[in-house]
């Protein structure tokens, strides 16, 4: 190596070296807040639990993990069956979840390109407007959807006074409340991804699909969404993962009778003093979105391989 | 010109942009043309002066404010872009990233519900001929920039418009691909048999290229012709000095006839010129004379004018010769570099520049 090289090469590793010490904040976040944590409950749903909640420390044992597929039967010993109520409750909630996906996906865009289509300075206001919600606590926001919804709240008492239905429809406590209560929640989440992809899209692309024959929907289904796919799959992962753990507004909506993920997870921890469990069923809910999110990616990278 | 059919006829087509509040921009005022079949028509102006928007205006993109946009005789101005056979070769090409070259192409086929066979086929014809074929199944943003050129152009011939517009096309790729482009593009007209609408902001591609240019300012037509039409007998001052370079000289005409007048130039003596058929006498007019069909020597003494050579600039196949006349106005003359010959004046020197004859024509301003 001749010398002009020697002094360049030594002073790129530097570089690079100064930049590995510039990623250790991060690097020492991570670890404390997402790893370690994770660490910690999953060695939770290996051992013994306690008898008031907790876990009796380093004695291990399978029960927790148990427990999540398999229950004992109450009467006779040493016979289990399926835990059909779990088994449940997962179906339930990633049911709840696809479908709230799905819903802000059909509300999010058209919204999204709505807003992506007003003049730029009109663009920053809808954009605030959206962000709004945001400023509330969750459980606020839901008290304030019961209020609307109950049967004696505004959309009730509206219809009865139009004279359109006689007695209140029976909105709370049922999945079209919850359902409707996750979309409220989550539909921000979808917009602006989504908003972050319309906002990039190319509008010369739309009139070339115009210029060769498209009409409106031809052009949308051919050319915007498939261009628009990468903010479509971040709103769709931002609104699944939150909606699977989704806990207050399934409870306060739903009233708590049908329990979802999240409720069953937290009833481990309090009153069913069963950390092991509950930890093994935490472990699962990331096993499973962990898997949506691979099968959701790889589906979507498939035919737009194309990123921005 | 010939009985040929108007491809598109342009009548009286006005668009007006409404910005905020009170503004109103004034993009196109009044402009008709009529543009014949089977024509390679360039609209030539510089940027602003309303060329896209004429283009916009015959894909479909935006709608006139009044006027009427002829196609074949049918009254298209308020046709949707997707009802229109005409088709676009955007500026910036608009190919569709998540699609391979192959699938560009077809998109139009597709969308006007061609059977998959006919498809197929006409898609294999048009790689043909632009010469893509290896490439068909190549995202386009894996090809060059003069590919990107070619699939566009492909793209937007294989539904068989009736008219292909064509946005500043060769704005993007460097010069010597411009060049090749150029041939190209003469060659698809020809082979297609289309009529071509080329919108450009380069008078040499304009020249180059086109059966006839409408030269464009501020939202109006200021003279519709051929290229040689256009350079050698421009209507007025922009058109002259936007077509190529020129001289724009001084004077007052005197008696006319024939078409010829004799012009008393500020900065010399007088200059024989040719007359546009509707002016007459006895008054300050201008004179254009176009750098090539001057000479310089250094003999004042029989020359047209006289005046100090402040420049010599060589540019390969010619020489610019920079003067200053004895008036203060500037000239300059283009000399052909010939082999052996070596222009042997100097900046500085008090030189003559002799017209040619017909080089002097008086503009209408």
């Amino acid at each position: 190596m001749t010398r002009a090289e020697e002094v360049a090469d030594h002073h790129r590793r530097q570089d690079i070296r100064s930049r590995w010490l510039l990623t250790m904040p991060a690097i020492i976040v991570i670890f404390l807040a997402a790893i370690g944590p994770l660490l910690v409950v999953l060695l939770y749903s290996f051992m013994e639990k306690g008898d008031y909640g907790d876990v009796k420390y380093w004695q291990f044992s399978s029960e927790g993990w148990y427990s999540v597929f398999r229950t004992e039967d109450i009467f006779e010993e040493g016979v289990s069956t399926w835990a059909d109520a779990h088994i449940l409750i997962f179906w339930r909630s990633i049911k709840l979840a696809l479908m709230t996906t799905a819903a802000t996906l059909f509300l999010g865009f058209p919204t999204a390109y709505f807003i992506s289509t007003r003049p730029e300075r009109w663009r920053e206001i809808w954009l605030f407007l959206i962000t709004i919600p945001f400023w509330t606590n969750i459980l606020i926001r839901t008290f304030a959807i019961q209020e609307t919804i109950r049967n004696e709240g505004i959309i009730n008492t509206t219809l009865i006074k139009l004279g359109l239905i006689s007695a209140p429809i029976q909105i709370m406590y049922t999945d079209y409340a919850i359902l409707f209560g996750m979309v409220y929640v989550y539909l921000p989440l979808m917009v602006l991804p989504v908003y972050a992809s319309l906002e990039k899209l190319d509008f010369r692309l739309v009139e070339a699909g115009y210029d060769l024959y498209a009409t409106r929907l031809r052009v949308l289904w051919r050319i915007i969404l498939p261009m628009v796919k990468p903010g479509l799959i971040a709103g769709s992962i931002l609104v699944f993962i939150p909606a699977l753990g989704a806990y207050v507004t399934p409870r306060v909506l739903g009233g708590g009778k049908n329990m979802m993920l999240g409720n069953l997870i937290e009833l481990q921890f309090g009153q069913g003093r069963n950390w092991p469990l509950g930890s093994a069923l935490s472990i699962t809910l990331l096993i499973i979105v962990t898997l949506a999110l691979l099968f959701y990616v790889r589906n979507a990278a498939r035919g737009g391989g194309h990123g921005h | 010109m010939s009985l040929r059919a108007s491809a598109i006829d342009a009548r009286g087509v006005s668009k007006v942009f409404r910005g905020a509040g009170q503004d109103e921009v004034r993009a196109l005022d009044h402009v008709s043309v009529d543009i014949k079949e089977n024509e390679f028509f360039t609209l030539l102006g510089p940027s602003g002066c309303g060329k896209t928007t004429l283009l916009r205006l015959i894909a479909g993109f935006d709608f006139p404010t009044e006027g009427e946009i002829l196609l074949y005789g049918d009254d298209i101005a308020l046709l949707p872009p997707y009802k229109r056979p005409v088709n676009t070769v955007f500026q910036n090409y608009a190919l569709f990233p998540h699609m391979t070259v192959a699938q560009n192409i077809a998109f139009g086929l597709e969308m006007l519900g061609k059977p998959r066979a006919e498809i197929d086929a006409r898609v294999a014809e048009m790689l043909n001929l632009v010469r893509m074929n290896e490439l068909r199944d190549r995202r386009t943003s894996q090809i060059s920039g003069g590919q990107q050129q070619r699939v566009a152009l492909a793209r937007a011939l294989a539904p068989k418009p009736k008219v292909l517009l064509l946005d500043e096309p060769l704005s993007a790729l460097d010069y010597k691909l411009r060049k090749d482009m150029q041939i190209e593009l003469k060659r698809l007209q020809h082979e297609t048999g289309i009529t071509f609408i080329f919108v450009t902001h380069d008078q040499e591609e304009a020249l180059t290229m086109s059966d006839r240019i409408a030269v464009m300012s501020k939202g109006k037509i200021l003279q519709v012709g051929s290229p040689r039409e256009i350079y050698d007998r421009p209507a007025d001052r922009f058109v002259a000095s936007f077509i190529g370079e020129t001289n724009l000289l001084e004077g007052t005409l005197g008696k006319v006839s024939d078409g010829l007048a004799d012009v008393t130039i500020k900065a010399g003596p007088k200059v024989r010129a040719s007359v546009p058929a509707d002016m007459t006498r006895s008054r300050t007019v201008t004179v254009v004379v176009r750098p090539e069909h001057a000479r310089i020597s250094a003999a004042t003494k029989s020359a047209h004018l006289s005046g100090t050579l402040d420049n010599i600039v060589y540019f390969g196949t010619d020489t610019h010769l920079h003067v200053t006349l004895n008036d203060g106005t500037p000239f300059m003359v283009r000399q052909q570099n010939v082999s052996g010959e070596e222009i042997d004046l100097k900046p500085g020197h008090t030189v003559g520049i002799t017209l040619q004859d017909n080089a002097a024509r008086v503009l209408r301003d």
